[in-house]
């Protein structure tokens, strides 16, 4: 490779520029595709894009803090865009308040099942306790997630990286399930996709709808105090008993 | 439209600082979402132009996972030697939490009513 070229190379492999232009084509890109075949569910643009992207650093053997000092641009707008959630919430407010019941005990069913049923599969399948703790919170939000990873003794990167695929597989197959079950409601959709998915099934669910959005939006919430609060202290007593 | 992205990036800041000071466990943007929130019911109303800047970041919440779930390829080499266990946990796992909470919604009845909010 002559010299010019190869300081091309460098500096497209280490410029936040091009890290973050990657980032918005790859997924611009992706969701005019998506968009154009009907929005089928396998090709989420998440997914793809997170692939595709992903694809290309290991290829052209980048690594991800490189990556990420362009993409943080992105990364940075999810908190602002988490407090403007309250504009669907506030617009739906009258529907969220007569489901105030079902939200209380569908929170405690839920929460409990996202924990209980992946901790179980994964200690059958051989999981150390290690990972057992680092997969426990992985329907919360990340931020929260990781925190509580770290109590539980868990690794809080892999947790990081496991709610993002929890994520993923709730956006992409979440539907799908609801579907099946008859689950029909804007509400309990968005709840439940909220719920185990966090914020990138609140991304699938405002795509259905501001409804589904509004409820999904709350049931991050929801899911991050209850866990936050039951899981660690529940942890401890299995642990001892154990 | 400043105005609005600033005000919701002082939503955001007052919610992480209380988080901090309090030691709630909860994120500090949700803490920022109830703020606005609240701030949105005392007022009666969304002005247009938090409109104008929020429905662009709602309409794409997606893309704003990108970057942090790139982030799995620092941990290929965990996810592959323990792979079955961490495959069980996210997919069925996740799927079953999906189900449990939609059916429990829908079951208690308070979402009974109106079939016309699909």
């Amino acid at each position: 490779m002559s010299e010019p070229s190869g300081a091309l190379w460098v500096y497209l492999g280490e410029s936040p520029l091009a890290a973050l232009t990657l980032t918005l084509v790859v997924y611009l890109g992706c969701h005019g595709l998506w968009d154009r075949l009907g929005r089928p569910a396998l090709l989420n643009p998440v997914l793809v894009a997170i692939v595709l992207i992903a694809s290309v650093l290991l290829a052209a053997g980048i690594n991800y803090a490189t990556y990420f000092e362009g993409a943080q641009f992105v990364h940075f707008l999810l908190g602002p865009a988490t407090v403007a959630l309250a504009l669907p919430f506030y617009r739906e407010l009258e529907r969220l308040r007569r489901s105030a019941l079902g939200l209380t005990v569908a929170v405690l069913c839920g929460s409990a099942s996202a924990v209980l049923v992946a901790v179980g599969l994964a200690w059958v399948a051989g999981a150390t306790p290690e990972i057992l703790a680092s997969l426990a919170p992985k329907s919360v939000t990340t931020p929260v997630a990781m925190s509580i990873s770290q109590e539980l003794g868990g690794v809080p990167s892999l947790t990081a990286a496991l709610v993002v695929l929890t994520g993923i597989v709730g956006a992409v197959l979440g539907p799908a399930v609801l579907d099946l079950a008859k689950i029909r409601d804007a509400r309990a959709r968005g709840f439940a996709l909220g719920l185990a998915a966090h914020g990138v099934g609140t991304a699938r669910a405002l795509q259905a709808g501001q409804t589904a959005g509004a409820f999904a939006g709350i049931a991050i919430g929801a899911n991050a105090v209850v866990t936050a609060t039951l899981l660690p202290l529940l942890w401890r007593l299995v642990a001892d008993g154990g | 439209m400043i105005a609005a992205f600033t005000l919701l990036l002082v939503c955001q800041l007052v919610g992480e600082v209380l988080v901090r000071g309090f030691g709630w466990p909860v994120p500090g943007p949700v803490v920022g979402m109830v703020i606005l929130f609240v701030g949105l019911v005392v007022r009666g109303g969304v002005p247009p132009s938090l409109d104008r800047v929020a429905a662009p970041l709602l309409q794409h919440f997606a893309l704003l996972f990108v970057p942090a779930g790139v982030g799995v390829i620092a941990h290929l080499a965990l996810i592959e030697s323990e792979w079955l266990p961490l495959a069980l946990a996210v997919v069925p796992g996740t799927l079953v939490a999906v189900l449990v909470t939609g059916w429990t919604l829908q079951r208690v009845g308070a979402v009974a009513g109106d079939a016309a909010d699909r």
